[in-house]
């Protein structure tokens, strides 16, 4: 695994780089660190507080560890109607934990998300930003059986 | 019955998107050649006079638009492509991008041209990390075959964040800050990103360029509605039969889009509301369905055309459930900059939540109407001004649905 040093200085020369430097961390550990804030706030010439308050303005970044494979759920309102309470139930015991919560072996994270604009096969979860469509309790095993 | 037709989606389905000699064979890159032939003043005006209007949601005049930039005189002009297509039940632009990234290129460097920029962005959400690398591919391939000219594109990804679909938010975004929208004026147009003047189009309007050049204004401004002319991408969701896209010009109307291309409601239950534009969009009742898309038309039925997402919803379905739900919608997506947005959705949702829950009062009601006039005027921009209007629209036309749940 590289560390998040390098993945924030191969952005450094990027003007106002510090995002698509957080996409790049975000890709590599699935979450962006707590400590490579401070390193992306020294590469880009900005104060820790303002390098801190980029990173948790945008909901698809997240700081601080969670699960290797991130589940998000659409909860926007044409998957809403479409049945995502339900898939939404069928995740939670599938993998026996709530929403907004990692299994105990890292594996996996449950996320609310907004419209991820897959939505003409409502309702859609995405997993690692893959999406699936369509989705039913029923299919949630198999879907899941992939990243097992 | 309304029919297809296809302008921005002209190549879609006949080219692989992935081979640029197919769009080069298909007439590609003929109208930057063109435009390059043309005056840049000239060019504007044709832009201007096609009545080409913003397909993000604004509907404001393209070409007027870009008058702004090419008068001033700088060393840096940008061009940015709002791609940040986060309006839910919008697909539209991820179609285009996925399936012709060519023709916004080329669309951006027509205007790149015609402002006199030679840097382009495109600020793509970053939920699509497999549009970000179909642009990259595409790109690549343009630099390669020289198509560009000295015209640069580079592409940026969103963070998830809604508000950041607002032009000023966007290029607070491109900067690496937060995306909170900035006070205007001054526009983008004439001090955008990095303080340089800026030109910030949607998806699909960048792809309409090509054919205007290559057609004229006079060909499509006689198509669809007069003063909203051309064509719209439609994505259809909810409780419709055919939940696609579909590309129509703007003089359809509501009734034709949802019982004729889209097939009328599922399992021949009937209609209930239609919310057009996005969830930001009002809700239509039965008795507005004669009304044409076009952006005036829509506004003068308290409406928006907006992305030209359809959200159908049939006869079972709980209007105050589903206004909650987009309720709690606006206060997550609210940046938080501007107290009557921040304070005004979180209460928004509150109250919709309590009525929901059964225990709401008419005096509720009143309220809601009252904190959403407010923030109709107040809010800094356009997030915090239209969240209201699921609210304000439903409690107009759905009313009898609130009193329904009242304590």
């Amino acid at each position: 695994m590289a560390d998040y040093k390098s993945i924030i200085d191969a952005y450094k020369d990027l003007p106002g780089g510090i995002i698509e430097a957080y996409h790049a961390l975000q890709r590599e550990f699935s979450y962006i660190p707590e400590e490579a804030i401070p390193y992306a706030a020294q590469v880009f010439g900005v104060s820790k507080p303002r390098a801190h308050g980029v990173a948790t303005f945008y909901s698809y970044l997240r700081v601080g560890k969670r699960g290797k494979n991130v589940i998000r759920i659409c909860e926007s309102a044409p998957c809403h109607i479409a049945g995502a309470d339900k898939v939404v139930a069928a995740l939670e015991k599938e993998l026996g934990i709530k929403m907004g919560e990692s299994t105990s072996d890292g594996k996996f994270t449950l996320e609310f998300t907004e419209c991820v604009g897959q939505c003409q096969a409502t309702p859609v979860i995405t997993i690692n930003s893959k999406p699936y469509g369509d989705v039913t309790a029923e299919k949630i095993p198999a879907i899941l059986a992939e990243y097992k | 019955m309304a029919e297809e037709m296809r302008i921005v989606l002209r190549n879609v389905g006949k080219i692989d998107p992935l081979k640029i000699d197919d769009y080069i064979n298909a007439g590609g890159y003929k109208s930057l050649a063109k435009a390059k032939s043309m005056d840049r003043k000239a060019l504007i005006d044709e832009v201007k006079n096609s009545g080409l209007r913003g397909r993000g949601g604004a509907g404001f005049n393209c070409g007027m638009k870009w008058s702004f930039s090419y008068m001033l005189e700088t060393d840096q002009k940008y061009v940015v492509c709002n791609a940040d297509e986060g309006e839910p039940g919008t697909y539209k632009d991820r179609i285009i991008m996925m399936e012709d990234p060519q023709s916004l290129f080329e669309g951006m460097a027509i205007c790149g041209y015609a402002i006199g920029s030679n840097k382009g962005y495109i600020y793509c959400r970053g939920e699509y990390p497999y549009v970000v690398e179909r642009l990259n591919q595409a790109i690549a391939q343009a630099k390669v075959k020289g198509v560009l000219g000295d015209f640069d594109i580079e592409v940026r990804m969103g963070g998830g964040a809604y508000v950041c679909g607002e032009e000023s938010a966007l290029i607070e975004s491109i900067e690496g800050h937060r995306g909170e929208p900035r006070f205007k004026p001054p526009f983008p147009g004439v001090e955008g990103l990095w303080g340089k003047p800026t030109i910030v189009n949607n998806v699909e309007t960048y792809a309409n360029i090509p054919a205007i050049v290559e057609k004229g204004a006079d060909w499509f401004k006689n198509i669809g509605a007069a003063s909203y002319p051309g064509t719209k991408i439609l994505t259809l969701t909810g409780d419709v039969v055919n939940r696609t896209y579909f590309e129509v010009p703007t003089d359809v109307t509501i009734r034709d889009v949802i019982f004729g291309l889209g097939g009328g409601i599922v399992g021949g239950k009937n209609f209930k509301a239609v919310q057009i534009g996005g969830t930001s969009g009002g809700f239509i009742p039965e008795q507005l369905l004669d009304t044409p898309i076009d952006f005036d038309s829509m506004a003068k039925i308290g409406a928006t055309l907006g992305t030209g997402a359809v959200f159908v919803m049939d006869e079972t379905r709980d209007i105050v459930d589903i206004v909650d739900r987009i309720s709690k919608f606006f206060e997550h997506e609210s940046c938080g900059k501007c107290n009557p947005c921040r304070e005004g959705t979180k209460r928004m949702h509150e109250i919709m939540h309590k009525i929901n829950a059964g225990k709401g009062t008419v005096a509720d009601m009143d309220l809601m109407e009252n904190l959403g006039g407010v923030m109709c005027v107040a809010c800094l921009c356009g997030l915090g001004q239209a969240a209201p209007a699921p609210v304000l629209t439903t409690l107009k036309h759905f009313k009898a649905e609130y009193a329904a749940k009242m304590n």
